[in-house]
């Protein structure tokens, strides 16, 4: 699904990713994890066509990523830090607009049926901007799926929700996996990744230091292993 | 594309129907105009006339500027910029609609201001009425798609109030002048319509140069 190879990217002259080697399969839940600054949202926004790598390949699908925006665009859902909503519209208009962008048909119907998914039916008709930050991500995950894109690029998607809303989101992960899709996840929250995710892989100044797949949840394994890498031995 | 554009151009137009800021301030402005115009040019005397043409224009530029700073400055909370970037259409696309809604906005307040203007100083026409609303037309549309490609380029500036008319104004300043001059001769001396053609015909070639340009040109304005 995703192929990276010597990516590198700088900015001002300073080297944030130093040459990323990842292959990541198809249906793969894989969790980024990395020191604050590691390069992971950089990551994640390269592979959304946000921002151009200084050098290196990368190929979604078998697709370069240079030459193929439009189809690449596509089959991709992208939740970084921000909501990407609009304040002054509800959850309905939001979803129903950015649908409409992505060409999906019954926009309307679709966006109902996901508000509902992620608990918020009942304000399905209020301004965004009234909302609590755990409302708002809701909102801006089903704003991430609403075209059902075989590859999700979450960016810490877990920050500032309350427990209910983390399992309303894992579920969403969880089915959205169930059909096939693959998801890049960059989180900082081990137990999250140590319960949806089968693979691991730890960046730390802007180069892939560990990769390794997960077993029987093991949460133990992703905090020792992660403490060897980043916090550990010199 | 044009079916990304329009749907941009909804969401910007239907977003200002509900908050209503920008428009206001669009129209307050061209009211106060009006305004401060009629107390310092008595509208009785017949050789105010020849300050209209300018008024008109003063209103489209300053309250133009207000509503084309907002455009995208209002993409930058919650990223949404982001979220229309990585949306599949091109860049032409984004600015296409944001053109639309841009230009929209401006019709409106010429729509709302002018005859507010024409009825305070009891201005006649003799006919010319279809080319003064060709000229405002053909004037409109190039200010504001170069204001809308400027803004595109100046959201990314911290100063981007100051920056936007700091660039606006040389680059169009060809149109502003023509489009001054075409609506002074329909105005006040319309036996010269000849003449007033030439502008509007010198305008129209360089709005649409400049669309073209603009138009191609913004894919690389709008990278993060
Ligand atoms: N546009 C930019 N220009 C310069 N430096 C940047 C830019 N974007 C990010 N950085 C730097 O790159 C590093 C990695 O950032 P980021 O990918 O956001 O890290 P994180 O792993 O915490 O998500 C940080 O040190 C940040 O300061
Ligand atoms: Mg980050």
């Amino acid at each position: 699904m995703i192929e990276i190879s010597k990516l590198i990217k700088k900015a001002d002259n300073k080297l944030i990713l130093r040459g990323i080697d990842l292959k990541i399969g198809k249906g793969e839940t894989v969790a980024i994890l990395g020191p604050n600054g590691a390069g992971k949202s950089t990551l994640l926004k390269v592979l959304a066509t946000l921002i151009k790598p200084t050098s290196g390949l990368v190929k979604i699908n078998g697709l370069e990523l240079r030459n193929n925006q439009m189809k690449i665009k596509k089959l991709q859902g992208y939740l970084p830090h921000s909501s990407l909503l609009y304040e002054h519209y509800s959850p309905l208009e939001n979803l129903v607009f950015f649908g409409n962008l992505y060409g999906i048909k019954n926009a309307e119907e679709k966006a109902v049926e996901l508000v509902k998914e992620v608990g918020l039916s009942f304000f399905l008709n209020e301004p965004v901007k009234n909302f609590s930050r755990g409302m708002i991500q809701r909102i801006a995950i089903a704003r991430a799926i609403i075209h059902e894109p075989p590859l999700l690029l979450l960016d810490e998607p877990h920050t500032g929700l309350d427990q209910g809303a983390i399992s309303i989101l894992n579920n969403v992960i969880l089915s959205m996996k169930a059909k096939g899709t693959t998801t890049l996840m960059v989180t900082h929250d081990f137990k999250q990744a140590a319960d949806i995710c089968d693979r691991i892989v730890i960046i730390k100044n802007g180069k892939v230091a560990d990769d390794f797949r997960m077993e029987e949840k093991a949460l133990d394994t992703v905090s020792e292993k992660y403490q060897l890498q980043v916090e550990g031995v010199s | 594309m044009i079916r990304s554009a329009l749907l941009i151009a909804k969401k910007d137009l239907y977003s200002e129907l509900k908050t209503k800021q920008v428009l206001a301030t669009m129209i307050i402005f061209a009211g106060l105009v009006i305004l401060v115009f009629s107390f310092a040019f008595d509208p009785a005397n017949n050789t105010t006339k020849a300050v209209i043409p300018g008024v008109i224009w003063v209103i489209i530029v300053f309250s133009g500027i207000l509503g084309l700073n907002r455009s995208f400055i209002s993409e930058q909370r919650n990223d949404t910029m982001q979220g229309l970037m990585i949306a599949p259409m091109d860049a032409s696309s984004i600015f296409l609609g944001k053109f639309l809604a841009n230009f929209s906005m401006m019709l409106v307040v010429e729509l709302v201001s002018l005859p507010f203007l024409f009825l305070l100083f009891d201005f006649q026409m003799y006919g010319g009425f279809g080319y003064l609303i060709l000229v405002l037309m053909i004037g409109s549309f190039g200010f504001i798609s170069i204001g809308t490609f400027l803004a595109a380029l100046a959201a990314n500036s911290k100063s981007s109030e100051m920056l936007l008319p700091l660039l606006l104004f040389p680059v169009t300043s060809p149109i502003l002048i023509g489009a001054v001059q075409a609506t002074k001769i329909i105005l006040t001396n319309i036996e010269k319509l000849s003449s007033a053609m030439a502008w509007i015909q010198l305008i129209s070639a360089y709005d649409v140069i400049f669309f073209v340009l603009c138009f191609i040109l913004i894919e690389n304005v709008l990278e993060v």
